[in-house]
């Protein structure tokens, strides 16, 4: 029972992390078509400007999480208004051969500027010890990722279904041709939704920053789990991401705890599973 | 016996019947024109029997044998063969070697490994006179990307002759190509082997009134005329089928 | 425009063009190897490390570059191939280099063909995803078996024996290096001919537009799993190569990012050419051994960099782009 509930709470705020950072992964594939291999980069970025923010400047962890987010905006609208841009409905090779470029030259320069070494980022003492929950105790910072994954969650419902964004972004999604003959100004779409995919990265970053660590080959270790997810859930869909970062989270964690030598054996035979079975995703929609 | 016989097909998309109970038939020689308008179910009708779509319920025999449930490689194996409304073709390849496929298909030799067409003096020979017959000959080593629609157009009706069908479905093989260039396709139609069954989908009735000897109309999923090409203009359902889209044009009124 | 008419004497010298068109291709490569092994007779390893990264890349063109399916898990055909031989030659004692070369050709078919049910099943990002659980799952069972297969550690006490009983796997390498080179050409003439055959021409019908190939008759599902036995035996035959010039296989040999990186260098060199697989793995490798015995992380940055020059600006890699220069000055000239 004991081992079920640690499994349980670890695999819900591994899942949620998972789909903190995957479910603008899947905005971005929804809505632009790009296989964006670089999202993990962001997101190692968010975890490094935190690292950064907490440890040598000593600003408190919820001003970090601001400066993660917006830094790694910054870093990359520029790179969506002179690289992306240009492969919006180009051929999947070549969005995989470019992004796979920029994950590859991100890594390079993250150990230039960082160093190859594990970073951390410190978590203020609220987040630190063990929470109460009755009938077990959980790591306080686990439950803040299970939280915020919530949060987000909630947030982007809201926001695709009840704001005049949401519209337009709903409309470019189902057709981008037709929302720009309705007026529906699509690159300006694009750009937004493109930002906003990656600060939920870099918020992903620094929340699950305990559960996968930063360091430079972060990107490409868990490059593969982010577009899993993605694939499982279906692309551009929330409730599908959400379903497939809990059931993937969870069976990465089950497979940890109970049969650690066989590594992520399991978690490959379900993918290649789910994705047979569901070409399109638990939650996607058929072509 | 027909040559070729569909029965009660029936399809829906979304709750929408796009084929309603669809039953036609064609013999040996056939030359049939399949019209009606835009969206009466024309296209999905031979995506249907050539099974690139399942319909809800139906069936489909090809010279005597049930084909309802076979896959579109062997319906075409056996002799049923389309072209597409709108041109698919390889866009890197060339029209010799469109052709040259389509006969090694037919010959049962396109999955060989270690021959080339080029040294095969019977298919290079066919080659020539297929592309010679639809006027291709000087372009038959340019990169389809690079060639005229109206030729692409020609070269669709090239594969499908290279096929050697018993049936052919063709899906308005004059769309898309200028006007003074149907002549051209419908001197390549002109060649077909006569034994062949052909039925045509096409919207321009003069073409048709040409080509045709039997007319069928579908409307809304439905058959609704199916006769000579002197009745269907007097027919009052087909009138009223194409009121609106149609309504103007002379050669229905 | 070219304005030939086709008739049936016309066409011969055409394949006979073809013919010299091999053979040349042969000589510049043959006489290539020969230039390396003279000017750089201390680096023959790595040239050897290059020739099998070649043939998987070779591979990865047939099944990418000629019949558009998108893979990141290709080494799985690869790993296939260097394990099968590792291990008949570590467990079995069979170290005639030929029957391993034999075995892992045969390894990497199967490994082919079986992935390829797997892989076919998708499509864009499905697909990927796909192979690279194909990739990662083979990893982790390898990792697993180490009974088998070394684990962690790699494979090790590979030795093989003399080629045709006479050329010992000398320190130098020379003996490596040279079968390689044969085995390289004749995979390079066996493909030329296969990428031209009918079989080829479908292949290249599949990936422009699969459904005008089921309306002409033929089948793109079988014709697909055949083109993946085919570039798996290819890829398998460069898993032995190195399992015999190194005497290990790792486990990276049966990775993701050896599978990317494969990719990246098909698209360096130009997909859809034979030329382009060579000439892609050639530089790829080469810059890599030089920069990262620098600093590998250096390596990454200019890979990256590469990578998206490469496709912003020449999309049809260092061979589209020396064709495309090459025309210009012809036509220039004329
Ligand atoms: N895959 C599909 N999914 C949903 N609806 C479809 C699909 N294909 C066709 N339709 C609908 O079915 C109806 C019939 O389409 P179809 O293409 O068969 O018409 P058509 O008679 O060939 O028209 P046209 O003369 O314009 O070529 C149309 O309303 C079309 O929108
Ligand atoms: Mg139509």
């Amino acid at each position: 029972m004991q081992t079920i509930l640690s499994i349980g709470a670890d695999a819900l705020s591994y899942g949620m992390v998972l789909f903190i950072i995957s479910i603008g992964l899947s905005v971005t594939m929804g809505l632009m078509k790009v296989v964006n291999l670089a999202h993990g980069a962001f997101a190692m970025i968010g975890g490094y400007i935190a690292s950064y923010a907490t440890q040598q400047m000593g600003l408190p962890f919820g001003v970090a999480i601001i400066a993660a987010v917006l830094g790694t905006m910054l870093v990359a609208v520029p790179l969506e208004r002179f690289l992306y841009r240009r492969i919006y409905g180009a051929p999947e090779l070549t969005q995989v051969l470019m992004t796979i470029g920029i994950t590859f030259a991100i890594i390079g320069i993250a150990n230039f500027a960082m160093g190859p070494t594990l970073k951390t980022i410190a978590l203020p003492s609220q987040l630190q010890g063990p929470v109460d929950l009755g009938f077990r105790t959980i790591a306080a910072h686990k439950l803040f990722a299970a939280a915020v994954g919530v949060v987000v969650a909630i947030a982007l419902w809201f926001i695709i279904e009840r704001t005049p964004f949401g519209v337009r972004l709903r409309a470019s999604v189902d057709d981008a041709a037709m929302a720009g003959a309705l007026g529906i100004r699509t690159k300006i779409i694009y750009a937004v939704s493109f930002a906003l995919a990656v600060g939920l990265a870099a918020l992903g970053g620094v929340v699950g920053a305990q559960l996968l660590p930063i360091e430079p080959y972060y990107a490409l270790h868990y490059m593969v789990t982010f577009l899993v997810v993605v694939s499982v859930g279906g692309a551009g869909s929330i409730t599908g991401a959400l379903v497939a970062a809990l059931l993937l989270g969870a069976v990465q964690t089950t497979g940890r705890y109970l049969m650690p030598e066989y590594g992520e054996f399991f978690f490959y035979l379900a993918v290649i599973a789910i994705v047979c079975v569901f070409p399109n995703g638990l939650m996607g929609r058929s072509k | 016996m027909s040559l070729f016989e569909v029965k009660n097909l029936r399809k829906n998309f979304g709750g929408l019947a796009v084929t309603d109970d669809v039953s036609l038939s064609l013999q040996k020689g056939d030359r049939i024109a399949l019209i009606g308008p835009n969206g009466a179910g024309k296209t999905t009708f031979v995506n249907l029997v050539t099974g690139h779509l399942k319909p809800l319920s139906g069936t489909v025999h090809l010279d005597g044998q049930n084909v309802t449930k076979a896959s579109p490689t062997q319906r075409v194996k056996q002799g049923l063969v389309r072209s597409f409304q709108v041109t698919r073709l390889f866009s890197e390849m060339t029209p010799e070697e469109h052709v040259a496929l389509a006969i090694l298909q037919r010959l049962g030799r396109s999955g060989h490994l270690f021959t080339n067409f080029k040294t095969m003096p019977e298919v290079v020979e066919e080659i020539g006179s297929i592309l010679a017959l639809l006027g291709l000959g000087g372009i038959a080593r340019t990169p389809v990307a690079e060639i005229a629609y109206g030729q692409q157009r020609l070269l669709e009706i090239a594969l499908a002759m290279a096929l050697r069908p018993k049936v052919l479905l063709l899906d308005e093989p004059a769309a898309g190509v200028p006007s003074s260039d149907t002549v051209l396709i419908e001197r390549a139609l002109a060649q077909l082997p006569p034994g062949l069954a052909v039925l045509m989908i096409e919207h321009d009735m003069d073409f048709v009134f040409r080509f045709a000897q039997r007319v069928v109309v579908l409307a809304a999923g439905a058959i609704i005329f199916d006769g000579t090409p002197a009745e269907v203009g007097k027919d009052a359902r087909v009138r009223e089928a194409y009121l609106g889209s149609y309504a103007d044009d002379r050669s229905v009124a | 425009m070219s304005e030939t008419t086709l008739n049936p004497s016309a066409s011969t010298p055409l394949w006979r063009r073809s013919v010299t068109r091999d053979l040349v291709a042969v000589l510049i490569l043959a006489a290539v190897a020969v230039a390396l092994f003279f000017l750089f007779p201390s680096n023959l390893a790595l040239l050897t490390r290059i020739v099998a990264m070649m043939l998987l890349v070779l591979s990865l063109d047939l099944v990418t570059g000629y019949s558009g399916v998108a893979t990141l898990g290709h080494a799985t055909l690869f790993g296939a191939g260097a394990y099968a031989a590792g291990i008949v030659a570590a467990k079995f004692g069979i170290t005639d280099p030929l029957l391993m070369l034999a075995v892992g050709a045969l390894a990497g078919a199967a490994a082919g063909a079986i992935s390829s049910l797997v892989i076919l099943r998708g499509h864009g990002l499905s697909q990927l995803v796909l192979s690279i659980a194909v990739v990662s799952l083979a990893h982790e069972a390898a990792n697993k078996l180490s009974g088998w297969t070394g684990g962690s550690d790699g494979l090790s006490g590979i030795s093989p024996s003399a080629l045709f009983g006479m050329f010992r796997f000398d320190l130098f390498g020379r003996t490596a290096f040279i079968m390689s080179v044969v085995l390289l050409l004749v995979v390079f003439v066996v493909l030329r001919i296969i990428v031209r055959s009918p079989f080829g021409m479908l292949c290249r019908g599949i990936k422009q537009d699969p459904v005008r190939i089921r309306a002409m008759g033929a089948p793109v599902y079988f014709t697909l799993v055949k083109m993946y036995a085919i570039a798996g035996a290819v890829a398998g035959l460069g898993g032995a190569l190195s399992a015999i010039a190194t005497k290990v296989v790792g486990l990276d040999s049966l990775s993701f990012t050896l599978s990317a990186e494969a990719l990246v260098m098909l698209v360096l060199g130009g997909t859809g050419k034979l030329f382009g697989a060579l000439v892609g793995t050639l530089v790829f490798v080469w810059f890599e051994d030089r920069v990262s015995a620098i600093n590998p992380f250096h390596w990454l940055t200019i890979v990256g960099c590469l990578l998206v020059a490469v496709v912003l600006f020449a999309p049809k890699g260092l061979t589209g782009a020396a064709e495309a220069i090459w025309k210009r000055m012809r036509g220039a000239r004329s």
